[in-house]
């Protein structure tokens, strides 16, 4: 049976698909900033961090407020319990869009462009493409795609361990230019970030589908 | 919490249609059960009553349609008024008050008729018989209680056949064919089953939008699931009246606390 107030659960789940989106968005921009020395995509990535912090509070609200209220339980108790620890895990993955916009703006004020970008293209393709991939399963209820993204993780990781390494060695050159080095070492560890909360996401999904 | 209309009502946005007002006190001999009460209750929303046993909350709710009444020995002060006429008020036949007052009972209690028969007793009494006008109250009766689609066709078998949630459907189907303007409900679900109270349920929600609801519950959840406002009872004194989010997130009073996170007492 189909109560009334279920139709404030698909209120939840549309708006976790919000903020899933808008985070990836913001994430996108920033990187995109980043690689085409861009300040114009690194204003637009600020930007958006308030309505994504927005958003994580209004599907708390809401989350807080179907248990009070309506009593669920099963899968309707997983939702509200993965709507709340999701909206935190991609509220922190525009947190990380953010910093990196930031990060990006300090280097295009100070040096113009962005002299080397590392693997961040590539690295940011791999954490986006896994946060896409999470938010479509949540969406779908995807399982099998949600259980492939957990191990996408490690070459994101691979590939942050390599840019700090090449980073950390022309700083130690004599031609390393150290401020913009430490400002692309966070902009890689960010991205990395962001492909650990697309990991947390997708086993969200997983909880949510299977219980466990 | 004191006992004003100001503070009882603090939160009231809304044209009051039901309310109980000048410190409405309420005796069963030398009995007082209700102490100084003011309400105000809103048009087409859904009220709940909630407190423990012995609180009140029945006295009151069947003190609206004078119910009472019926009891020896009971006297009020303070009024009751809907839509802003005195439920006592001298020129005011009880009968009338109750065409445009429906109740339901915590026990389904249908008459050892049929279905039909059921729903168009009240106008068979009121010498109300042409068969047309019956077929429509009975068709809209029981659409209103989202039963027509189950006994459209055993409308004339007993409604002594029918389930427990069926039958209390009945009773709710009964309680509109007169059209009032306000139902009644004394813990309408307390003996059904899980399935027939969410049958039930989602008929107070569809009812909300043609009717007055006032509704008496045990069941803290229901309260939350299905009340735009709930009122806190606690020995015949009203503690705390807010719009039932406020009652259940953040509710103002440390008694209501207690009460609806289960810590009374």
């Amino acid at each position: 049976m189909n109560r009334y107030f279920h139709k404030e659960l698909e209120e939840i789940r549309s708006k976790l698909i919000l903020i899933g989106e808008k985070a990836n968005e913001a994430g996108r921009l920033a990187v995109e900033g980043f690689i085409e020395s861009d300040l114009e995509k690194t204003q637009a990535a600020v930007k958006m961090d308030d309505e994504i912090d927005d958003l994580e509070v209004e599907i708390d609200r809401a989350s807080v407020r179907y248990i009070t209220l309506r009593s669920p339980v099963s899968s309707d108790v997983r939702l509200i319990f993965v709507a709340i620890k999701a909206s935190h895990d991609l509220e922190r993955a525009g947190d990380e869009a953010h910093s990196i916009a930031k990060k990006t703006r300090t280097i295009l004020t100070r040096d113009g462009k962005v002299k080397n970008p590392v693997e961040i293209e590539k690295m940011s393709a791999l954490a986006f493409a896994m946060m896409r991939d999470a938010i479509t399963s949540l969406l779908d209820e995807n399982l099998e795609l949600a259980q492939g993204i957990i191990k996408r993780d490690k070459e994101v990781d691979r590939i942050n361990k390599e840019n700090y390494t090449t980073l950390y060695n022309e700083m130690k050159g004599e031609h390393g230019d150290s401020s913009t080095h430490v400002e692309t070492i966070l902009i890689s560890k960010s991205i990395e970030r962001i492909a650990d909360h697309a990991k947390n996401l997708a086993e969200e999904v997983i909880y949510l589908l299977t219980g466990e | 919490m004191s006992q004003t209309p100001e503070t009882t009502n603090a939160r009231a946005d809304f044209e009051p249609f039901i309310q109980i007002k000048d410190n409405y006190n309420f005796w069963y001999g030398s009995t007082q059960v209700l102490f100084d009460m003011n309400l105000d209750i809103p048009e087409k929303q859904v009220t709940a009553f909630i407190g423990p046993s012995g609180c009140g909350k029945s006295t009151l709710l069947r003190s609206i349609n004078r119910m009472n009444d019926l009891i020896e020995g009971i006297h009020h002060t303070g009024d009751i008024t809907i839509a802003d006429q005195s439920i006592y008020d001298p020129s005011l036949e009880v009968i009338s008050l109750r065409k445009r007052i429906g109740m339901v009972f915590q026990k389904y209690n249908p008459f050892p008729k049929s279905i039909y028969e059921n729903i168009v007793f009240s106008l068979r009494i009121a010498g109300r018989n042409k068969k047309s006008e019956l077929d429509e109250v009975v068709e809209r009766s029981l659409r209103g209680a989202a039963l027509w689609d189950e006994v459209k066709d055993r409308l004339h078998e007993s409604a002594l056949s029918m389930s427990g949630g069926q039958m209390q459907r009945l009773c709710i189907a009964r309680a509109i064919a007169n059209n009032p303007e306000v139902i009644l409900m004394d813990e309408p679900c307390s003996a059904l089953d899980p399935i027939a109270t969410g049958k039930v349920e989602e008929l107070i929600h569809e009812l909300k939008k043609d009717y007055t609801i006032v509704i008496v519950t045990h069941n803290m959840q229901q309260a939350a699931r299905v009340s735009d406002r709930t009122a806190f009872f606690y020995l015949g004194k009203l503690i705390e009246y807010d719009v039932t989010d406020n009652i259940f997130m953040k509710p103002s009073n440390e008694q209501t606390e207690a009460y609806v996170s289960g810590r009374f007492g």
